[in-house]
């Protein structure tokens, strides 16, 4: 359907190339509509695969995620279709409930705190390895293990090194003399838990883009600065970091959104436990849904619909960050 | 700015699509669930159970064999993880299968959501099902299930372990001279006990034996009753008789720790028990508070026959269940105690071991029971969560209790 016109096209716009210098002013009225008629369908037959995948990937789950938020979902709905409308009922059943403030809290600081370490890591990791030296190359590769294991295997390792009575931390820390440390299971520590392994897991995303960045930075400029005797901290503050922002600032937004919405390592660690110590929107969401006993599919369309927004406030304030840095 | 307002008119056009896309999207949806049932005469029946584990050379899947042998039937066995049996009926619910094995506690929640049909409605005589396992299929006098068989659990010692230490086995009766053993091991340099606390239906489940065995109900959760069992766990964690790990064990890893032969007690299922005779452990029912055994929770999955368009399956698919649930073959492939009061026989005369498990069986009750149906799932997510919130300090038993309570409504 949508190449026939396209290549219809082609030939009645050449014919008339043809045929402007002589018959074109001839007849003014008649030929522009074919000429018009068939890029236009070219055009919608060029967009329609591009707005066909988005309306059924992207558009449809999400207003069917909208519509599951504004309904009482049961598992009687999935038998006979019926699911009553319930206004914003189940939002005001998700800011109501106790799980709400600690959730958000736990969002805010998993992201934050994540994000804070994994950049300044591996900032610090990429402007090391940008000084070649031996072994560099081996080294790097080493730290994207992290990348490289499925999250999985990663999650179950750490929940396993920091197990209360038989993992390999608690040994160590007793070994030099210290209390054992509950990690997993107390409400102080399951956060601080989960952002180690966290952090750890997106340390080797920052340092990869931030060293391609690094190389990206003309190399006469620090010949510049060595010239005129900055000192190796100036050289960071003054050249690197500067001309590095546009590389940090897409390396932060995606962690961003990619620690927004962390779940498996979590899930597999501590469950979002111990009660909700460690309980970030994604958890919750997926606890409402699938983790209970009584699944309350449209309160966990709500919170996640509510990680959709938070999502796209940081999508926003990028954009108006780029454009400002473009500005300027 | 203007650009801003700009985005955000064009997000507007998207959604307004998306809607409109949505709505007719849905639509058709429930236009389309038309019956897909071609005529299988005598032909496929299929089951679903939450055995991925066991394959094609399986006891089980032989058994099923044989009764679609003895039926005359082909049978088509669809295994997956017990934790998605719900959802994947659920979303299953045009083409349900004829058989589905489901998690007892389930039960009500899938009769609730009306995708069950009652033994009246296949037409299965239950009469000669054990009236304590069936019940957790029985809502408001209508059986929506038979169990396939049941397990329960029951309190595993390390002989070795408690000689050491030099407790006398006879001597646990009671929960205060449980928790004197308890630290006559852990003096002797062994750990006390393990279980499993997690915070899933798993924790609530190793729970019920000292809930109830304190005489508390789960209608009311925060009773002084109540607030005993979880302060006896609570205090076990605090003074070191039961590791910390307990908060994160589910029932398989806490038979692993208990492997290692340097705890005293266990408190696991009748599932481990031929693993158990190898290693020479040995087992007493769970002591109550005051003396005498407490009642346990019965494990085990219920075979169903769920809502069908062609009414005429049922009668086939009742006898499927009748040749599953007669006689040990079934109940034995899956490590349970038989329904039946002859398939226990059956199975006793075969292994006189079994004795103490199929007397357990016989005292353990459902957790649905009392009354509660659905209320059960809810009541339990609760009741999980403040072991969880008691056992990890985040709340004293008491207060975790009550919060509880406040949460079921």
């Amino acid at each position: 359907m949508s190449a026939t016109p396209t290549l219809s096209g082609a030939p009645v716009r050449g014919s008339n190339g043809g045929a402007t210098s002589t018959s074109g002013a001839a007849s003014p009225a008649g030929r522009p509509r074919p000429r018009r008629l068939g890029p236009r369908l070219a055009v919608v037959g060029f967009l329609a695969p591009l707005v066909v995948y988005l309306a059924v990937f992207y558009a449809y789950p999400l207003y069917r995620n909208l519509d599951l938020s504004f309904r009482s979902y049961t598992l009687r709905s999935f038998i006979d279709g019926t699911a009553p409308f319930a206004g914003i009922a189940n939002y005001v059943t998700v800011f109501q409930s106790t799980t709400f403030v600690p959730a958000l809290e736990n969002t805010a600081i998993f992201t934050f705190v994540s994000i804070a370490f994994q950049f300044s890591i591996g900032l610090a990791l990429a402007v090391f390895f940008f000084h070649n030296f031996r072994l560099s190359a081996t080294l790097r590769a080493l730290f994207l293990v992290p990348w490289l294991l499925p999250l999985l295997v990663s999650a179950s390792v750490w929940a396993w090194m920091l197990n209360s009575d038989s993992g390999v931390v608690n040994a160590l820390l007793q070994g030099i003399g210290l209390h054992q440390i509950n990690w997993l299971t107390s409400p102080q520590w399951a956060m601080v838990s989960v952002l180690i392994a966290n952090i750890w897991i997106g340390i080797p995303f920052n340092l990869v883009i931030l060293y391609s960045g690094l190389q990206g930075i003309p190399g006469d400029i620090y010949e510049a600065a060595s010239l005129d005797g900055a000192s190796s901290w100036q050289t960071f503050w003054r050249i690197t970091f500067p001309l590095l922002r546009p590389v940090s600032a897409i390396t932060i937004l995606l962690g961003l959104v990619y620690t927004l919405k962390v779940f498996d390592i979590i899930w597999i660690m501590t469950r979002g436990g111990p009660v909700d110590a460690s309980t970030t929107f994604a958890i919750w969401s997926y606890r409402l849904g699938f983790g209970g006993e009584s699944p309350e599919l449209s309160p966990a369309a709500a919170v996640g619909n509510l990680l959709i927004i938070l999502a796209f406030v940081f999508g926003l304030i990028y954009i108006r960050v780029q454009r400002r840095a473009g500005l300027s | 700015m203007n650009n801003i307002g700009k985005k955000l008119r064009v997000a507007g056009a998207i959604m307004a699509t998306a809607a409109l896309i949505g709505s007719l999207a849905a639509c058709s949806s429930t236009s389309g669930g038309t019956p897909s049932a071609t005529s299988h005469k005598g032909g496929t029946f299929t089951l679903w159970d939450p055995y991925p584990d066991r394959d094609a050379s399986s006891t089980w899947a032989k058994a099923v064999e044989a009764c679609a042998a003895t039926v005359g039937v082909t049978i088509k066995r669809t295994a997956s993880n017990t934790g998605d049996t719900v959802k994947d009926l659920t979303t299953a619910s045009p083409n349900l299968p004829d058989v589905a094995l489901v998690d007892n506690p389930k039960v009500s929640t899938l009769a609730a959501a009306g995708l069950l049909t009652t033994t009246k409605q296949n037409g299965f005589d239950v009469s000669s099902i054990s009236k304590n396992i069936l019940s957790a299929g029985e809502i408001d006098g209508k059986f929506y299930g038979v169990p396939t068989g049941a397990n329960t659990l029951g309190l595993y010692y390390n002989p070795t372990v408690l000689s050491k230490a030099g407790v006398d086995i006879a001597s646990v009766t009671d929960w205060a001279s449980l928790t004197a053993a308890l630290q006559k091991v852990v003096a002797s340099g062994n750990k006390g006990i393990t279980f499993s606390a997690v915070g899933t239906e798993e924790g609530s489940f190793q729970f019920l034996p000292w809930f109830w065995g304190a005489k508390a109900n789960l209608t009311k959760l925060d009773s002084s009753s109540g607030d005993a069992a979880l302060s006896l766990w609570t205090d076990w964690l605090k003074k070191g008789l039961a590791p910390n790990s307990v908060i994160q064990n589910t029932q398989g890893t806490s038979w692993t720790e208990f492997k290692t032969g340097t705890f005293g007690f266990a408190e696991n299922g009748s599932w481990f028990k031929s693993d158990a005779d190898t290693a020479g452990y040995k087992s007493i029912q769970i002591p109550a508070e005051n003396g005498g055994p407490a009642p346990a929770p019965t494990g085990g999955e219920f075979m169903t026959i769920p809502i069908q368009k062609d009414k005429t399956r049922y009668a086939t698919s009742a006898k499927i269940v009748g040749c599953l649930s007669k006689g040990d073959t079934a109940a034995t492939a899956l490590g349970y105690v038989a329904p039946t009061k002859a398939g226990a026989d059956a199975q006793l005369a075969a292994d006189p071991t079994l004795k103490f498990w199929i007397s357990a069986v016989g005292d353990a009750k459902p957790r649905t029971a009392d009354n509660l149906g659905v209320k059960y799932g809810a009541i339990s997510q609760q009741l999980y969560t403040a072991i969880q919130a008691a056992l990890s300090g985040s709340a004293t038993p008491s207060a975790a209790l009550t919060t509880a309570q406040a949460a079921v409504k």
